[in-house]
C-alpha cells in the first residue's frame, strides 16, 4: 500500500517545496520508490529545485485530463534510482485539479509506488485543499513566526474537517510538525519563537527542526535537494526527519547556539 | 540570576509576546472552527433585538456553543452600558 504524505503549511514561503524535494529524496534514496508530485498549478518550482525543469514534456493536469499517460509525464530523477518527479502544470488554472482527476491519478500511482509525496500551494484554497485531500499523513511545515504558527493551526483545522480521512470517518490523517528556518541564536536573546514554544501550540508530535542555513540556498542554485548535502546541518536535519518519519529514534539537533566567547556574550547579549 | 541574564532581560523578550499572542488567538479560532455556520447570523440577529431596547455595540454580544457529549449549552453574554436612562 502506497503512504500519500502532503507537505503543507498554510502560509506561503516557509519551506514546503524545499521540504518535498528534501523528504521524497530521503526516502527514494533509502531504497523506497517514491513520487513526489508539485500540486502548485500555475507557480511549478519543484521541478527546478529537483534540477529537471528542461525535461518537462507533460504535467499533471495533461494526465488528469487524459492528454498524457502517467508515465508520459513522470520524470525520472538523474540522481536517485527510485525517485520521479510529477510536475506541476504552468499554464492552467489551479481548478484544472478536480478531485477525481486527483483521486485517478493517485490510485495509478499507488499501484506501482511505496510512497507518494504532495508538495501543497500555498493558502487554503482550492489548490491547497486537493494536495491534502487524499493524505494518510501530513508534514505541517512552520517557520517560528507568529503568522506561520497560525497559519499551520488553521491547515490543521482543514486536515482535520475536509480530508478524505476526516470526511469518511476514518484514522484521522496524522500529523507531523516540520519546524524550518529555525535560529538557536535568535531564540537564545529571546527574539524568536523556540521549538517548544510552537510545539505547546500546535500540540502536534515534532518530526524535525530544520536550522536557517545558508546552505539551502546553495542547494537550490544547483537544482539540489538539500538533503543530499549530506556534510551539511540542513542537510543532516533533514535526514534525520525521514528517520522519523520512517519510525527511527533520533535525537533532535541544531537546537541550540554555537558557544561563544565570552565578550561577545558581554555586548550582544 | 546571572551577570549576564541581568542585562539581557533589559531588552524585551519579544518572542515570550509572540507566544502568548498566538496563544490566545489560536485558542479562539479553535473555538470558532467547531462552531456551527448560523452562529453569526444568530448573533447579528440578537444584536438587532436587543438593539430595540438598549443601545449596545456589535462586540457586546458573544454568542458560543460548547458541545458536550450528552448536551450543548447555547451561552449569550451580552454586556450592557454602564448608563442607561
Ligand atoms: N532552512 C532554510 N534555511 C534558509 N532558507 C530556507 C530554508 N528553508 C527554505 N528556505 C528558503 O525559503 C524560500 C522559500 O522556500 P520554498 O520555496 O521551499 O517555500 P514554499 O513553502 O514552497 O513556498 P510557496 O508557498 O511559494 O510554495 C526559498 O528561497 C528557500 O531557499
Ligand atoms: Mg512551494
Amino acid at each position: 500500500m502506497a503512504k500519500i504524505i502532503v507537505v503543507t503549511s498554510g502560509k506561503g514561503g516557509v519551506g514546503k517545496t524545499t521540504t518535498s524535494a528534501s523528504i521524497s529524496t530521503g526516502l527514494a534514496r533509502r531504497g523506497f520508490k517514491t513520487v513526489v508530485i508539485d500540486f502548485d498549478v500555475g507557480l511549478r518550482n519543484l521541478d527546478l529545485i529537483m534540477n529537471c525543469e528542461r525535461r518537462v514534456v507533460y504535467d499533471f493536469v495533461n494526465v488528469i485530463q487524459g492528454e498524457a499517460s502517467l508515465n508520459q509525464a513522470l520524470i525520472k530523477d538523474k540522481r536517485v534510482e527510485t525517485l520521479y518527479i510529477l510536475p506541476a502544470s504552468q499554464t492552467r488554472e489551479k481548478e484544472a485539479l478536480t478531485q477525481e482527476g486527483v483521486e485517478k491519478v493517485l490510485n495509478e500511482l499507488a499501484e506501482t509506488f511505496d510512497y507518494i509525496v504532495c508538495d501543497s500551494p500555498a493558502g487554503i484554497e482550492h489548490g491547497a485543499q486537493m494536495a491534502l485531500y487524499y493524505a494518510d499523513e501530513a508534514i505541517v511545515v512552520t517557520n517560528p513566526e507568529v503568522s506561520s504558527v497560525r497559519d499551520s493551526d488553521r491547515i490543521l483545522g482543514i486536515l482535520q474537517s475536509k480530508s478524505r480521512r476526516s470526511e469518511m470517518g476514518l484514522d484521522p490523517v496524522k500529523e507531523h510538525l516540520l519546524l524550518t528556518r529555525y535560529n538557536p541564536d535568535r531564540v537564545d536573546r529571546g527574539e524568536m519563537l523556540s521549538v517548544g514554544d510552537v510545539e505547546e501550540i500546535l500540540a502536534i508530535p515534532l518530526l524535525g527542526v530544520i536550522p536557517e542555513s545558508q546552505i539551502v540556498l546553495n542547494a537550490s542554485n544547483q537544482g539540489l535537494p538539500v538533503i543530499l548535502e549530506d556534510d551539511s546541518d540542513a542537510g543532516q536535519a533533514y535526514e534525520d526527519a525521514v528517520g522519523r518519519l520512517l519510525g527511527e529514534e533520533r535525537e533532535h539537533r541544531f537546537l541550540t547556539a554555537a558557544k561563544k566567547g565570552f565578550f561577545s556574550r558581554m555586548f550582544k547579549g | 540570576m546571572s551577570f549576564f541574564d541581568y542585562f539581557k532581560s533589559k531588552k524585551k523578550n519579544t518572542a515570550n509576546v509572540a507566544k502568548e499572542r498566538l496563544q490566545i488567538i489560536v485558542a479562539h479560532e479553535r473555538g470558532m472552527r467547531d462552531q456551527p455556520d448560523y452562529l453569526p447570523q444568530l448573533q447579528q440577529e440578537l444584536i438587532a433585538v436587543i438593539r430595540k431596547y438598549v443601545q449596545i455595540d456589535d462586540d457586546m454580544v458573544q454568542v458560543e456553543l460548547d458541545r458536550n457529549d450528552d448536551c450543548s449549552v447555547l451561552e449569550l453574554n451580552v454586556t450592557l452600558p454602564e448608563h442607561q436612562q
